[in-house]
């Protein structure tokens, strides 16, 4: 017993020093955010740079920003920090990741907090396009961020050895199987036409053929799909047959996460991918490529994708000020002309092409202007409740018909079925 | 009178030693266990509502759930897959290590290497070869004018390539368990057999391997519990695709929990696998120790 | 089991000369064995066109490592597995002590069935609860922290078993001359128990640290951040295939992580392998 009085000294003196620490920091405020890093680089250290200058300019305010990985981790953990009582105040999360959210009551639109008309303004300085996956109702709870579209890379030299124009990319669905063929054919097999990845996020791919068909696979308000529409089995179909048929692309799926790295070494000559891949490709590729909005078939068309910020409810009125403050100042012109720079990632606003910095940028390199060009083209990304179950029944679908477990008609019907199995709760 | 109270002592010394780890088995064993079995007796609650007690709904939907039949098969196939073969390999390196050869630490090294690296490193390596185009395997079948197959691409190939490596992981764990018991076989045995002129084939099938029979089936308990507790690398290869071609229980636990927010059925699912481990220790307890019994 | 030293030199002894044919094999498979490692090796030491091009000359670099230290905080993962292995084989090694000695050596009523019901959990791993495990962390503060990593492996039924068979081995008289000298129960199991199991303990505690070292499952659904994050979790974060980073720069990564204990299982090759068996041999 006598030996435990010199640690409870020793406890009282460091209970005293945390109520110190604990004072001193009740002058600052602290805010912790989760955010995803879904395409390649060193973007956690862009981050932490940014967030660094933004306490230099606001000493009272404190940012604790974690990289979670990529969205699908970045949500899991947000979500179990948030179970776990110690949610964050703020998050950069997928943009589709808003019914989940709405649904778990854990976020709140930034409509609630805008006070001044400079506030209202800012809310609406972003492109529409990029909006999409953030109102519900009328209420804005996702501001931009980290956003994507899928761009059309193409391998200048590949096209040129293949007799064809290095410098005019496929406008349409059947010049991209026509050309694609045709590389494949003039590099006596050693090159695939093209690629579109069909692991981690099919569905996003697939959703670029169905809205360059004209079809939309999903409901403004996140409660129904329609993947069985003949329009979407007719992309998929498309999608199907650059293998099948066109012989242009290879059999069976084709990863993600190598995918670039196919590119670089040549052995595709076109891809689809994320503009977050930009910037990797520009420093990695030693041949010429150019970088041009996807082929079309009714209608140009590209699902946006990537991180939105959102406010989380559990926070203090002063932690929500301070959150709003953040979010202003990471979306500002010239830092999301910065973060484009960086990485690829579009200018979140038309002021953002504006400025010098990216102004100058996209004219040293045109690429970078693609997907903006390509906005006015876009679509949401496929967003519903239960939207893990939907977009994993719709991948599934995708993954079955390229490797031919089933045809696209009834890999969507199947898809269908377990969608609405899925959302059968939410019908309104 | 004395004798009883120091009896009595000694029951509450001894169950104050075992407290702590009572406690701790408690909390993160049987309560967990228990709780499973509960929660998969409800459904999530709707829009944040609580959950709804549903009976045995769950198991149901489980029994409609074609997913849930891909995943118990392909586990079944994994289990198939890998265990035959890596027990196989282990004995065979087992008995090539405890012969005379040159080299012999190395190639012992080399078998066991593997074993300690994490499955998740193992993983990122395999993908390496995995990948078509410009994946190692490819393009070392090119060199021989074979086109290679999409290895984790194609759903008729993914399972086999995961088996593949899950065989090259765990041969050499299992593969010291054998030298080990290899080494405790009299050697007079052999020199019997020698001397008799038995061939060291039919010297092998009618002597070592049923002496190392209390061996095998421990390597087999092993290799079970692996095959239904290991799908770290899965995360990395496959994310248990093309279209579930190769995920197992456990992932489908892990997604159903973390990706779908279904927590309650994936407590179903942890049921199943439940009730899989029970039958191999069932195997293990009945069987297994009643030839190497321990007390 | 006999000992497999002295058995190992007696079958030495009588080993059959292998046929070439067999040395052939036994070596052909080593390399297969050995070769996925040594791939690792050649891309990580290379820059990333030579991936799958091997020439004898192809430059060697060291800016695959420099990248991946500088892209993904490893040095706290470090420091974050070493705190959770060093944390998780000292826990154990106590509990695991005291519940083993219990078992070996205390007249608990009921004392077998409370045995086997440990037993159980040889089967029912953490990372199979983890949904429930989750949720009882998360309620008792541990989401995020190293010792909720740790804890729910702490009370192992491996450590406990092992160390009830190594107690039950020595024999009695021993803990009498200690008894006739004045000691409790507790200077008794520290004094002559203890001491006596050191094997058992060096046996269990390598096994318990590979083990460990190179966990995930747990790991992943229990962290949140780099704070807590180990190993095998951060370098599974670093290289889902999402990031599509560059291979060259994974390899590294892969080396970094597995680098430590495979150095220490080159360096001490024989005590892990009869590790691996003492502890798996029951």
């Amino acid at each position: 017993m006598n030996a435990r009085f010199p640690v409870n000294k020793r406890g009282l003196a460091m209970a005293a020093l945390l109520a110190a620490g604990s004072l001193n920091a009740q002058a600052q405020t602290e805010l912790t955010m989760y955010y995803p890093v879904a395409v390649g680089g060193a973007l956690t250290e862009v981050i932490d740079g940014l967030v660094a200058d933004f306490e230099a300019e606001h000493p009272d305010i404190a940012v604790e920003a974690i990289y979670a990985g990529n969205y699908d981790d970045t949500r899991v953990r947000a979500m179990s920090a948030v179970e776990a009582g110690d949610a964050p105040q703020l998050s950069v999360m997928f943009s589709i990741d808003l019914y989940e959210l709405i649904e778990q009551d854990v976020i709140v639109p930034f409509d609630d907090l805008v006070e001044s008309d400079a506030e209202r303004e800012w809310l609406d300085s972003f492109y529409p396009g990029l909006m999409e996956n953030g109102r519900l109702d009328g209420q804005t709870y996702g501001i931009p961020f980290q956003r994507s579209t899928i761009v059309f890379y193409w391998n200048k030299d590949a096209f040129a050895a293949a007799g064809l124009d290095p410098d005019t990319p496929p406008e349409t669905w059947a010049e991209m199987a026509e050309m694609a063929a045709a590389v494949r054919e003039a590099s006596g097999g050693e090159q695939w036409g093209v690629m579109v990845p069909s692991t981690g996020y099919p569905y996003w791919m697939f959703q670029a053929f169905a809205f360059q068909n004209g079809h939309r696979l999903m409901s403004e308000d996140g409660t129904e799909v329609y993947f069985d529409d003949p329009a979407a089995v007719e992309a998929l179909e498309y999608w199907v047959a650059l293998a099948d048929e066109h012989g242009a692309m290879p059999d069976d799926t084709i990863e993600w996460g190598t995918l670039r790295q196919n590119f670089i070494e040549e052995s595709t000559a076109m891809m689809w991918h994320s503009t977050g891949n930009l910037t990797a490709v520009r420093n990695e590729a030693d041949f010429d490529f150019g970088v041009a909005m996807l082929p079309m078939n009714t209608q140009r068309g590209s699902p946006t994708g990537g991180g939105n910020f959102y406010l989380f409810k559990d926070a203090s009125e002063e932690e929500r000020r301070a959150a709003m403050t953040f979010i202003r100042w990471m979306t500002a012109p010239e830092r999301a002309a910065a973060w484009s720079i960086e990485t690829g990632y579009m200018g979140v606003s038309p002021a953002a092409y504006e400025t010098e910095a990216l102004r100058d940028y996209v004219e040293a390199f045109p690429p970078a202007a693609v997907a903006r060009d390509q906005l006015e083209h876009a679509t949401a990304e496929l967003a519903t409740y239960q939207g893990g179950r939907v977009r994993r029944a719709l991948d599934n679908a995708v993954q079955a018909a390229l490797t031919g477990q089933m045809s696209p008609a009834e890999a969507l019907a199947q898809a269908q079925r377990e969608a609405d199995a899925a959302l059968r709760r939410y019908a309104r | 009178m004395a004798r009883l109270t120091s009896d009595r002592r000694m029951q509450v010394y001894g169950a104050l030693l075992l407290l702590p780890a009572a406690v701790l088995l408690g909390t993160f064993a049987y309560l967990p266990t228990v709780a499973t079995l509960i929660n998969s007796l409800f459904l999530p609650g709707f829009r944040g509502a609580a959950p709804e007690f549903v009976g045995l709904e769950n198991y149901a939907l489980l029994l409609e759930d074609r997913t849930f039949w891909t995943v118990a098969r392909n586990n079944l196939f994994y289990a198939l897959g890998t265990i035959p073969t890596s027990i196989a390999l282990a004995l065979g390196m087992a008995l090539f290590v405890n012969a005379r050869l040159p080299g012999r630490g190395l190639v012992r090294m080399a078998y066991f290497t593997p074993t300690i690296l994490p499955m998740i490193a193992a993983a990122n390596i395999w993908m390496f070869f995995y990948a078509p185009q410009i994946g190692l395997f490819n393009h070392l079948l090119g060199a021989l004018g074979i086109e290679g197959p999409n290895w984790l691409g194609d759903p008729g190939v993914a399972l086999g390539a995961v088996i593949v490596m899950t065989i090259w992981k765990e041969a050499g764990f299992f593969m010291i368990f054998y030298l080990a018991a290899l080494q405790s076989i009299p050697p007079d045995l052999e020199e019997a057999a020698d001397l008799e002129g038995t061939s060291r084939w039919s010297f092998f099938w009618r002597v070592t391997f049923p002496l190392l029979m209390p061996t095998t089936l421990f390597v087999l308990i092993n290799a079970l519990i692996n095959a239904v507790r290991v799908v770290d690398h899965l995360f990395i290869l496959t994310k248990g695709g093309p279209n579930n071609a190769t995920n197992l229980l456990l992932y489908y636990v892990y997604e159903n929990a973390f990706s779908f927010f279904d927590r309650t059925y994936a407590a179903t699912i942890t049921v199943v696998i439940l009730l899989v481990l029970a039958v191999v220790a069932t195997i293990k307890f009945r069987v297994l120790d009643r030839r190497t019994h321990y007390q | 089991m006999t000992t497999p030293t002295a058995a190992a030199v007696a079958s030495r002894r009588f080993a059959i000369r292998l046929p070439g044919l067999e040395t052939t094999a036994a070596w052909l498979l080593a390399i297969v064995w050995i070769f996925p490692l040594l791939y690792a090796f050649w891309a990580a030491f290379h820059p990333a066109e030579f991936m799958v091009r091997f020439e004898l000359l192809a430059p060697l670099t060291l800016d695959n490592f420099t990248d991946a230290w500088e892209q993904a905080p490893f040095a706290r993962y470090y420091v974050n597995t070493f705190l959770l292995v060093t944390g998780i084989v000292a826990a154990q090694f106590v509990v695991c002590t005291l519940a083993g000695f219990a078992f070996a050596r205390f007249p608990i009523p009921g004392k077998d069935a409370l045995f086997m019901l440990v037993l159980i959990q040889l089967f029912v791993f953490p990372e199979v609860l983890i949904v429930e495990n989750y949720r009882i962390a998360s309620g008792l503060g541990l989401v995020d922290t190293i010792a909720g990593i740790g804890l729910p492996y702490v009370a192992s039924a491996f450590g406990i078993f092992l160390l009830r068979q190594t107690f039950k081995t020595i024999p009695r008289e021993l803990e009498e001359a200690a008894r006739v000298e004045g000691c409790g129960w507790m200077a008794i199991l520290l004094k002559v128990y203890v001491p006596l199991a050191k094997p058992t303990y060096l046996a269990y505690g390598l096994v318990s640290i590979s083990h460990h070292w190179n966990n995930f499952l747990w790991p992943l659904v229990v962290t949140n951040s780099v704070e807590s994050r180990p190993l095998t979790v951060g370098l599974g974060i670093f290289s889902a295939p999402e990031t599509g980073v560059n291979w060259a720069t994974i390899s590294a990564a892969t080396l970094l992580s597995i680098a430590p204990l495979l150095v220490a299982f080159l360096l001490f090759q024989r005590q892990f392998v009869q590790s691996f068996l003492r502890a798996g041999i029951r």
